[in-house]
């Protein structure tokens, strides 16, 4: 099952203004994480524009789709999609980490804007996501409960407390898609803390588990939909990714985790991204 | 590629100094690592920021990163030290004692063991990372446990030392560190002491007791006022846990007031400390500058130290309505 080629292409563009937001927002903040949200930006755009049914309409509907970022660090480009669901402004973009701005340097739960749940502290994510989760069913309703996390958040412990209890409830209104890029802060998983096969390790508590090429459109929307159509188990989506997919600089590259691009960097950066000329120009004024 | 430099030269040269704290804690890592081959130390995925890079490049074998687990990292820093090893652990104060302020209780704090939690990014000057990452209660929930002793450096000199101090203190040692780039307030020649505070500023009108980087506000607060005619004390208040009683109650008793100034919540933090040694041996009116119970948010650490009331500014206000209050 593949995506028709306008739908591809609205996925597609969504994630590169994703990926061009970031590089913008950490750039005029100075500081804030790249890499993460560059890597995380087709599945974010897949699940934003194709399966979660959060919009303007629907945002103080009591039933509606539910989202977590467990990996906060990578909220700029959460930020992003947000606003190109017309839930933040896209003017206020750029006030990413200011004092007194909406757009904390980690999410802060704001309804008005659809933000869900306060993050920053890995490893927090799955268990918050599993209550939305339970709450949804105990209501009768169909809410479905979409929850990012990492490789890096999957190194704390209570992420498995909360798989063993989301297999236990067979919570399969919940979906975990883990940005598993193989990158934490201080290296990559191999030379820091290795947490091997994911998907194999979801599996063996309990859970509807896939390996699911973090970059493939076609394949995000599949798993999604194969998630959405499991009945008894939580889905785990582990996307592999790159992180700063896109950024030739960045890819797979972990001092990009949390580092901002200079001047220099980010015009490269945005150039890599198709963005030119006068356009090129004005962004970076 | 990036340049992670390993450790950055602490001073680099520049007057007035300044230097971040957790600078001074990694420099100390790699005196202790050459000094005693019982020091072990562990990370959680934050070794460059914490500074404990060097000390695992230097010391591969006694170097354990845990990954992003901090509780898991206090429990084997515990097994380690039951068998004899001085174990420092570290990560941002959020996480080392948020995230395992149970493992530090029932497996450090009541077996009475050797680990030296040294946490960096503490308090608002974390900046842009915002309240998830602002610890503003650790000095809180450390200092309530039982044998759990509690050091809060000024600047890098002291914090130096104070990680030095604290391989040789019996017991479990919480310190706590910056990530920002701060004021340096001690000469080389200063000497740390554990347990004793030290008077900075001699004066008689008001005595401001501090802790951590809001000791060079107090500082210049104490200036400022200075001109206005009135004469403030300034004590450093490094150890928070034992306090220095002696040294609250000669303030209290010599100079009638007491203002209390920490990037930390007032309930439970040193505000509270200083208050208890007070009500105990000398009541005199108080003020505390500290978090009044707010979470902090993003923006740069000195804006947020501005927009908290934790500048000298801040403190010189505060000053003067306690002043009002001796006064009255
Ligand atoms: C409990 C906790 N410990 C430590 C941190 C600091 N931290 C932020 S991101 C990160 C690495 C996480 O790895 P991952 O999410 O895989 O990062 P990425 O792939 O985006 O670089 C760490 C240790 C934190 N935010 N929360
Ligand atoms: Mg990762």
């Amino acid at each position: 099952m593949t995506l028709s080629q306008a739908d591809r292409a609205a996925v597609e563009a969504a994630a590169r203004q994703i990926r061009i937001d970031t590089v913008r927002m950490v750039h005029a903040a100075a500081c804030g994480h790249p890499g993460g949200p560059i890597g995380m930006a087709d599945f974010m755009a897949t699940l934003f524009l194709r399966h979660m049914n959060l919009s303007p309409e629907t945002l103080h509907r009591p039933d509606r789709d539910r989202f977590v970022l467990g990996n906060g660090h990578t909220c700029a480009g959460y930020y992003s999609i947000l606003s190109q669901k017309g839930l933040i402004p896209r003017d206020e973009l750029l006030t990413f980490r200011k004092l007194g701005s909406r757009l904390q340097g980690h999410p802060h739960r704001t309804p008005d804007m659809g933000i869900d749940f306060s993050t920053g502290s890995l490893g927090n994510s799955l268990s918050v996501s599993l209550g939305m989760a339970l709450a949804a069913k105990s209501n009768g309703w169909d809410t479905r409960v979409y929850s990012a996390s990492s490789d890096g958040e999957s190194q704390e412990g209570q992420i498995w407390e909360a798989a063993t209890a989301a297999a236990h409830y067979g919570a399969s209104n919940l979906t975990v898609l883990v940005d598993f890029n193989n990158v934490q802060i201080d290296g990559h998983m191999r030379d820091v803390m290795d947490v091997r096969d994911l998907r194999e390790k979801y599996e063996a508590f309990g859970w509807h588990a896939l390996d699911v090429d973090g970059h493939d459109i076609d394949a995000i929307d599949a798993a999604l939909v194969a998630a959405r159509e499991e009945t008894e188990r939580p889905s785990a989506l582990i996307c592999h990714t790159l992180i700063g997919k896109g950024v030739s600089f960045m890819e797979d590259q972990p001092g990009w985790h949390g580092v901002a691009p200079g001047d220099e960097d980010a015009r490269k950066a945005l150039a890599e991204l198709g963005i030119e000329g006068a356009e090129l120009e004005a962004m970076m004024a | 590629m990036i340049a992670t430099p390993e450790l950055a030269p602490l001073f680099d040269g520049v007057e007035p100094r300044k230097a971040a704290t957790r600078n001074a804690y990694g420099e100390a890592l790699l005196e202790l690592g050459a000094s005693n081959p019982d020091v072990v130390v562990l990370d959680a995925d934050l070794s460059g920021s914490t500074k404990t890079k060097a000390f695992g490049k230097a010391h591969p074998e006694r170097f354990f990163n845990m990954g992003v687990a901090e509780a898991n990292m206090i429990g084997v820093a515990a097994g380690l030290a039951s068998q004899g090893k001085v174990a420092f652990a570290s990560s941002f104060a959020m996480f080392a004692t948020g995230k395992a302020f149970e493992q530090i209780r029932q497996s450090v704090c009541v077996p009475e063991l050797n680990v030296k939690i040294c946490a960096t990014h503490a308090g608002l000057t974390v900046g842009e990372d915002g309240k998830s990452h602002q610890m503003l209660e650790d000095v809180t929930i450390m200092r309530v446990i039982p044998g759990m002793q509690v050091i809060v450096p000024a600047d890098a000199v002291e914090a130096r030392q104070a990680v030095l101090a604290a391989a040789e203190i019996p017991g479990p040692v919480y310190v706590r560190l910056s990530r920002a780039s701060t004021p340096v307030v001690f000469s080389d020649d200063y000497r740390f002491e554990f347990g004793k505070a030290a008077m900075l500023r001699e004066g008689g009108d008001l005595a401001i007791v501090a802790m951590g980087v809001t000791v060079a506000a107090a500082l210049e607060a104490a200036d400022t006022l200075s001109t206005m005619g009135i004469e403030a004390r300034v004590l450093n208040m490094s150890t928070i846990s034992p306090m220095d009683v002696g040294a609250i109650e000669s303030a209290a008793r010599d100079c009638g007031a007491i203002l209390t100034a920490e990037e930390h919540q007032e309930n439970g933090g040193l505000g509270d400390a200083v208050a208890q040694a007070v009500v105990r041996t000398h009541p005199v009116p108080m003020e505390m500058c500290g978090m009044n119970g707010s979470f902090g948010q993003s923006g740069t650490g000195d804006e947020l130290l501005a927009h908290y009331g934790l500048d000298a500014a801040g403190l010189v206000a505060r000053a003067q309505q306690l002043l009002k209050r001796k006064q009255a």
